[in-house]
């Protein structure tokens, strides 16, 4: 089978392996300069572009379970391509979606923060900049070029690493190739977890570990259709690039919002 | 003219409409949002040529490869290195933001001398000359007055060249007291050395084995090389190998383990004792090895029999007595069975008994230096100084007794014991202590029960840190002697906790020193030359790369270029070879661990009336609870149900909660008999009920804004308990009240 040209971006995150270390947060904090304030226990406030959360099952001691999830942004693809929660309600075109990479972008300087795609998120993926970044005395040495720090009144959230896709990008235009290898593209967080739980890769090329992962059926918007796969809130029809991987029954059953009692999940729900 | 009403409101609508229609509002609220987002303080970051350094991790004993990212001479970010043998790639949540400490606020910029008093945080900026001539005043006197033994030494390690210098230091100096920072590797070397005669490390070979019964190690919670824990915890799911977690809280080993055995706490050699019982009852056990390789089988097997029936340990452990026998069964089917101990880190060296119990489930299936199994591993003989030569005074304090007890007729086997050593001072029963130098450790943070420790600091007249950071220790030090931060000195990595196979790694400056600091090793050869005498020529070399260099020799362009030394012709023993005991074969009990006397669970501290709920302590990657503190980006990653504000949560079971009348997000009073401390309580069902958990990590008083004066540290509330063994300590857990507050 010959892929489509155009990449579409995503990631398996499998929760079996996954340990809720927070490499993956950090690794993503010291990649993209994210700032840090004195106190970070205000989860709304604290800007973490990937953040683990802890699941549990909700059974009493000692049945009770606990499962971490990290959550990247989904890079929603929508029902159409490019029709992603967020990118359709921008009125400034500060976030835009790739075409030609699937992935969602964030532009700063357009953003004037007015936080419609904050509301707009079901994944609570976006952030705001509620105050001018500031870095202790001598810290700002350790800055990256590679990614502009942001201002106050500004939203952000992860890009994939798309800095890393562009340095790729134009190391394999100096060689002369047009193609980029599967691992000349990597996310800090997936090069980062020690457990190896994340992949990251392209979803339209079979040759490719996320592929071959979740097997992504293109006449359902790329849905897994690996029976330990899953997105999070896939009955919304945004169609995340990122999936998880679990064995755990109760695991799937929590990336999606089910009503109490609720039988099987039955069939995606079409919107628009 | 006259205004009148009507024509002074036309000019105001009038004016009004004609600002509004002029471009004057909106070019305003453009500049405006465009100026407030532009500040000049919101950093444009350099851009430069990119490069990569290879160096080595230090900031625990894990030992893992880093590639640091490069633009000119700034460090931007630290990576795993690839193909290294402990992490090939992968790296811990504290390694990669070790940026923040190289360049962070916590850094002692200079020497410092203090000036007010202790602990008040008055500092004098001081030369390195005048620290050296300083220093070596003071220890010549105190040599002079024949007392060489006051002076102490606390170090974060024993091994590798640094360290090695200390020990040499103190040898041609007169003093026998080195004290090692104490962990679950204490008991470990005592085990091996008692039962299979060696002296050397254990080492595990988790990727090979196949069923993995934990008492209470958190293999995903920091527990040895934690990189390469992770990733030999992936490998087990794509291998299929099982992991059984016993413990009485769901950690996150428990919950990544294939099943999670609640346990009472402290209780563990019971259950491995009871394991050991079904072994060997059903003859399930390696026949070859107990009959040509082990010794004291029969004593042994006779106490287990007597004492461990499943039914008399399910009820001390509290799990019944089918899961047990269930447990023994596949553990002993398993074909390459590990048993491993060392709760939570590792950080407590934990009851001697409870070791050589679970040691001796290792050995009952042949495990021992076997493919899967448990190895010993000796230290590689890479550092070969020349004997150095001791006068008088060297000799005679040499000779003196060690004033923590170790190697002493109560404790002859320890080597060093460093809970033992507040209570040394205090009491002044052996002599006092006149000068401690501390490096790679934090102890006023780290050892229990931090009011005596405190009483003892303050009894020593002189206290010199050599930390990088302004930690608890250097806080209240006399003399602060900054070390190199870790990617700006050369070092060698000794093979890291628990690896099978020796490793060296090598620690390189990515950057050069950012403040006026002097490596440790520079430090001690100056002090020694300024001393003189036999100190002077034990310390020829001219300085401490010189040094590394000569030691290393052959191995120190391989390790610039690679980062690492590993050795591929390192074998592994028979079991003819493997044990160097009187017997020449396993010791299942030899006399010395009291391992034929019926199981008495640890003495914790406090009565049951006043104290009715039990504390105890639990580790989590996400906060630093050893030598260095959680730097910002870490702290940041810490959950809202661990911290908040300043608060930090108990976990506690809801059940328990209830009988107390606590609700989730409540404030309460903890007290133990060691101290009290406000907390919030978050219910989890993931606890046996009675318990309470506290994380360790946290209540650091010293470092930066982001992380000092948030919650409460553990050792607050808990004192050591000696082991009547190893003299170690043995606690796990501390009685405890608690009350709505």
């Amino acid at each position: 089978m010959k892929h489509k040209k155009a990449k579409k971006y995503g990631m398996v995150i499998d929760l079996d392996k996954c340990t809720g270390c927070g490499s993956c947060m950090v690794a993503c904090m010291s990649e993209n300069n994210v700032p840090f304030r004195k106190d970070e226990s205000n989860k709304l406030l604290s800007i973490t572009w990937m953040r683990v959360y802890q699941l549990t099952n909700g059974e009493p001691f000692p049945d009770t379970d606990i499962c971490y999830l990290p959550r990247p942004c989904m890079h929603c693809e929508g029902q159409h391509e490019g029709h992603s929660p967020c990118v359709s309600v921008c009125p400034a075109i500060a976030t835009d979606y790739s075409t030609e990479t699937g992935v969602v972008s964030q532009i700063y300087t357009r953003c004037f923060g007015c936080r419609y795609c904050m509301a707009s998120c079901p994944y609570h993926a976006r952030y705001f900049n509620w105050w001018d970044p500031v870095w202790p005395d001598g810290m700002e040495k350790y800055l990256s070029p590679n990614v502009s720090p942001r201002m106050r009144g500004v939203v952000e959230k992860c890009s994939f690493c798309f800095h890393r896709y562009q340095l790729a990008k134009e190391k394999a235009f100096m060689e002369g190739r047009r193609e980029l290898q599967e691992d000349e593209y990597q996310t800090a967080c997936t090069q980062a977890c020690p457990a190896g739980a994340i992949t990251f890769g392209d979803l339209n090329n079979p040759n490719h570990a996320v592929y071959r992962m979740v097997k992504p059926d293109p006449k359902h918007h790329g849905r897994p259709t690996h029976p330990n796969a899953f997105r999070l809130l896939e009955r919304l029809g945004t169609n995340p690039k990122v999936y998880y991987l679990s064995s755990r029954e109760w695991v799937r059953r929590a990336g999606d919002n089910y009503l109490e009692n609720e039988a099987e999940l039955k069939k995606t729900v079409h919107h628009g | 003219m006259k205004v009148g009403r009507r024509s002074f409101l036309s000019f105001l609508l009038g004016g009004a409409a004609g600002t509004a229609l002029s471009p004057l509002p909106w070019k305003l609220m453009d500049d405006s949002s465009i100026w407030t987002q532009m500040w000049p303080w919101t950093p444009v970051p350099k851009d430069g040529e990119a490069s990569y350094v290879n160096s080595s991790c230090t900031l625990c004993p894990g030992g893992c490869g880093i590639t640091v990212r490069k633009i000119d001479d700034r460090a931007v970010k630290i990576e795993g290195m690839k193909g290294h043998p402990v992490n090939n790639g992968g790296l811990c949540i504290l390694g990669l933001s070790g940026l923040q400490l190289l360049y962070g606020p916590t850094r002692v910029r200079t020497p410092l001398k203090r000036v007010g008093k202790r602990g008040q945080g008055r500092w004098e900026k001081i030369s390195w000359k005048d620290a050296v001539s300083e220093v070596a005043e003071t220890l010549g006197d105190l040599r002079e007055k024949g007392q060489s033994h006051t002076v102490g030494f606390i170090s974060g390690s024993d091994r590798g060249t640094v360290p090695r210098l200390f020990e040499r230091f103190l040898t041609v100096y007169g003093s026998p007291n080195l004290i090692r920072t104490p962990s679950i590797i204490d008991s470990y070397e005592l085990a091996l050395h008692l039962m299979q005669g060696a002296q050397a490390l254990p080492g595990f070979d988790f990727e090979n084995a196949n069923f993995i019964l934990s008492f209470g190690s958190g293999i995903v919670d920091g527990w040895g090389s934690p990189v390469r824990m992770f990733r030999a915890n992936s490998v087990w799911r794509d291998t299929g190998a099982r992991v059984i977690q016993i413990e009485p809280r769901l950690s996150n080993t428990a919950a990544k383990s294939d099943k999670w055995i609640p346990i009472n706490p402290g209780t563990e050699a019971a259950l491995a004792l009871g394991i050991a019982h079904v072994i060997i009852a059903e003859s399930l056990y390696d026949y070859n090895f107990i009959d040509n390789y082990s010794s004291g089988f029969g004593d042994w097997k006779r106490l287990v029999i007597d004492k461990y029936s499943p039914d008399s340990v399910a009820t001390i452990t509290g799990i019944d007595s089918t899961t047990i026998t269930a447990l023994a069964r596949s553990f002993a089917r398993a074909p390459k069975p590990l048993a491993i101990c060392g709760r939570g880190q590792g950080s407590t060296p934990g009851s001697f008994n409870e070791c050589t119990a679970v040691h001796a489930l290792n050995a009952l299936v042949g495990n021992i230096n076997k493919k899967g199994g448990i190895f010993a591993v000796a230290e590689p003989d890479y550092i070969n100084w020349p004997e150095v030569e001791m006068d008088a005074t060297a000799a005679s304090g040499m000779q003196k007794d060690r004033l923590d007890g170790a190697g002493s007729k109560k404790y002859p086997f320890s080597r060093y014991l460093l809970n033992r050593l507040p209570q040394a001072i205090n009491s002044g029963e052996k002599y006092p202590l006149k000068t401690l130098f501390v490096a790679g450790a934090n102890p006023l943070y780290t050892m229990s029960d931090s009011k005596t420790v405190k009483k003892a600091f303050d009894k020593v007249p002189f206290i010199v840190s050599f930390s990088s950071y302004m930690d608890e220790t250097a806080q209240n030090a006399d003399l602060i002697l900054p070390n190199h931060n870790y990617l700006e000195r050369y070092e060698d990595i000794p093979t890291p906790a628990g690896m099978p196979k020796p490793v060296i790694g090598l620690s390189r400056p990515v950057v050069e020193p950012q403040f006026n600091t002097k490596h440790t090793g520079d430090f001690i050869i100056l002090l020694a030359k300024a001393l003189g005498g036999t100190m002077g020529s034990a310390f020829a070399w001219n300085g401490y790369n010189e040094c590394l260099k000569e030691t290393l020799g052959y191995k120190w362009r391989v390790m610039v270029e690679k980062g690492f030394w590993s050795y591929p012709d390192f074998f592994v023993q028979t079991h003819e070879e493997s044990f160097d005991t009187a017997s020449g074969k396993f010791e299942f009990a030899p006399e010395e661990t009291g391992a034929l006397k019926p199981f008495k669970p640890v003495n914790i501290e406090g009565d049951k009336t006043n104290y009715p709920l039990l504390l105890v302590p639990y580790d989590s990657i996400r906060l630093a609870s050893g030598v260095v503190g959680d730097p910002p980006f870490v702290v940041k990653s810490v959950d809202d149900t661990v911290l908040k504000g300043t608060d930090v949560f108990i976990e506690i079971n809801p059940k328990t909660a209830g009988e107390h009348g606590l609700r989730e997000g409540q404030l309460a009073m903890l007290s133990t008999p060691v101290g009290q401390a406000k907390v919030k309580v978050h219910l989890f069902d993931g606890i046996m009920p009675g318990l309470v958990a506290l994380p360790r990590g946290l209540g650091h008083t010293a470092y930066d804004e982001y992380l000092a004066g948030k919650g409460i540290n553990f050792n607050e509330l808990i004192g050591p308990v000696e082991d009547p063994v190893s003299g170690l300590d043995a606690a796990w857990g501390v009685r405890v009240k608690l009350a709505k507050a």
